[in-house]
């Protein structure tokens, strides 16, 4: 596979292109607006959290193919988990991505998630692909506010 | 130094387009030493040169040169190399002179960049002679650094900003430029050419228009000064400032023209050490300009480098070198426009070597990624002309942008990767 390939998979062109979950909440409990200046990258991502658990979860905004394809793909990821499940798989998501020396057995752990393996290469593209998790992760203590990658 | 460069066997190719074929680009290539790496296992194609520009070896072994036999602080010591240093800057600065054709060196002042020149005008010409409800005139292309700034003077003064609109297609609106002066306006100032359009825009119309109102004029050349020839007199603008890292000069240097008249009666930028005539606890006085404003110790090699950098252009000639670009742009442009997904954004009749563009299905930052995959570097972003962006209706674009040391070869590589990538994300 080519660099190129590597880091825009399949996978995340087809999350770019189709983004799932692309919709606003009606009645959230969390909505944060996330915002990479760098890029200009710009999401609201609502979630519903009832009984320790995400109910439903839907972003709106735009930017580039990795911050777009990872936030549907951490809309589908999340959705159903509770919280400490959610942590989890944050975590290991940002393992993934800020360590470029890549566990392969932690990797094959996330699942479709893996497609976003790629962006460890490319460390000024992090931040794109991290945004809707860190909005994600806020918007879950109930907030409803803006956070900034910078 | 040696570096004509004429006419020889081996020119780059030039694909048939008349008159670029006596630009003897392979050679002028050999003289920038980063231009011979390759870049993830591609050969480099530098198109980023409006962020900043890269280095001939006749600047770095400048500066290198300057540490290892003459290094000293100048204006001061009576030792030997103290004043070899001395003469060294000061050289410089008639260097720059003469490159600008400026009337005097005391109207070269070295300050660390564009955005600094804005600066120290904005603090003291705006300080001492714009007040409440008194207005500057910027125009709708600005970069940042000549933005805020002049916000940050109206903060303080209760002075207004009044902003030139722009067309689609990138150009100024000089109808509305006429109309929005007034005896209310106190400066204009205005970017030669834009770093995100490439739109050269018609100072000199500006420049006279704003005069026979007696309004004075600051022009921000830091796109201007690598890519055409200046002549501050013939344009008769008040202040001029430029970047020497866009220029071919090491960073951190840059310069600030002002006709004489204004610098000896502006109030000094930053106080210290070389500005001053005498100090006591009562009373300071000040030196003359250009010392006036260079507070400080200043940056040495810089200014010693940037002086090699004018020095090495001046061989190749600004006229050739603009012509030789224009070539560039016209072979670029008309191979992009072919390209079906891409849309070029700044389309004005007069433009410098700068091809702004977007794609419908494929973000900038993602084409600036793509393309560095091949070894291409372009700019992808803002390009710290938000209110532009804004403007047009965008958030970003991507950004090639050439100087004399690119080829048409490279620009044929670059529409190939282009291509490629709109394959990759269609598919
Ligand atoms: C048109 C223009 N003005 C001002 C600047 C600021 O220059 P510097 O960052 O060197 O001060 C730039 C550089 O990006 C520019 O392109």
């Amino acid at each position: 596979m080519t660099e190129l390939n590597e880091l825009y998979q399949e996978v995340l062109l087809d999350h770019n292109r189709n983004p799932r979950n692309f919709k606003a909440l009606d009645n959230p409990s969390g909505e944060i607006e996330g915002y990479n200046p760098l890029c200009g990258d710009k999401y609201t991502v609502f979630v519903r959290v009832n009984d320790n658990v995400i109910e439903d979860i839907g972003f709106e905004g735009a930017g580039c193919a990795i911050s777009k394809a990872s936030a549907s793909m951490m809309t589908d990821a999340v959705k159903g988990k509770t919280k400490e499940e959610v942590d989890e798989i944050y975590e290991d998501v940002h393992r993934m991505l800020t360590n470029s020396s890549n566990d392969t057995d932690a990797v094959a752990k996330l699942g479709k998630l893996a497609a976003l393996s790629g962006v460890a290469a490319f460390p000024m593209r992090v931040k794109c692909a991290t945004l809707a998790w860190h909005a994600m992760r806020v918007a879950m203590q109930g907030e409803n506010d803006k956070i900034s990658t910078e | 130094m040696k570096t004509s460069i004429l006419a020889s066997q081996e020119t780059g190719n030039t694909k048939g387009v008349p008159g670029a074929d006596d630009f003897d680009v392979q050679r002028i290539r050999a003289d920038f030493p980063i231009l011979q790496r390759s870049v993830r296992g591609k050969p480099l194609i530098y198109f980023d040169n409006a962020a900043t520009a890269q280095k001939p070896a006749v600047v770095i072994d400048s500066v290198d040169t300057y540490y290892r036999s003459m290094n000293a602080n100048i204006n001061r010591g009576v030792h030997y190399l103290g004043e070899q240093a001395t003469l060294a800057y000061d050289d410089a600065r008639e260097k720059i002179r003469e490159f600008i054709n400026a009337e005097d060196a005391r109207e070269i002042v070295f300050v660390r960049g564009t955005t600094e020149a804005v600066n120290l005008i904005a603090n003291t010409y705006g300080r001492k002679n714009i007040g409440k409800d008194d207005e500057i005139v910027i125009t709708a292309m600005e970069h940042h650094s000549n933005i805020v700034p002049w916000q940050l003077l109206c903060e303080a003064t209760g002075a207004k900003l009044r902003v030139v609109p722009i067309t689609d297609d990138g150009e100024l609106r000089l109808d509305e430029f006429e109309k929005i002066l007034s005896e209310r306006t106190k400066l204009v100032s205005v970017v030669y050419i834009s770093n995100a359009l490439g739109t050269v825009n018609a100072v000199k119309e500006i420049i006279d228009r704003a005069h026979r109102l007696g309004i004075p004029v600051m022009i921000d050349g830091a796109q201007s000064t690598p890519h055409c020839a200046i002549d501050v007199r013939r344009l008769d603008c008040d202040f001029y400032a430029f970047s020497g890292h866009k220029l071919f000069g090491p960073n951190g240097i840059g310069v600030l023209y002002g006709k004489v008249k204004f610098l000896d009666a502006l109030p000094p930028f930053q106080g210290g050490g070389d500005m001053i005539r005498s100090v006591t606890f009562e009373r300071t006085t000040y030196k003359d300009s250009p010392h006036k404003f260079e507070a400080g110790t200043p940056n040495i090699s810089g200014a010693i480098g940037l002086g090699a950098a004018v020095d090495y252009v001046s061989c190749i000639g600004m006229t050739r070198i603009a012509e030789y670009e224009r070539y560039l742009l016209k072979y670029a442009t008309d191979k992009l426009a072919e390209v079906d997904g891409i849309k070029i954004i700044g389309t004005a009749k007069e433009k410098a070597g700068v091809i702004s563009f977007v794609c419908d299905d494929v973000h900038p930052h993602d084409i600036g990624t793509v393309l560095d995959l091949d070894g291409i570097a372009i700019r992808a972003g803002h390009h710290c002309t938000q209110p532009l962006m804004e403007r047009l209706g965008l958030v970003a674009t991507a950004r090639a942008s050439f100087s004399f040391y690119n080829t048409f070869d490279e620009i044929d590589y670059f529409i190939d990767a282009v291509r490629r990538m709109l394959k990759v994300f269609k598919r």
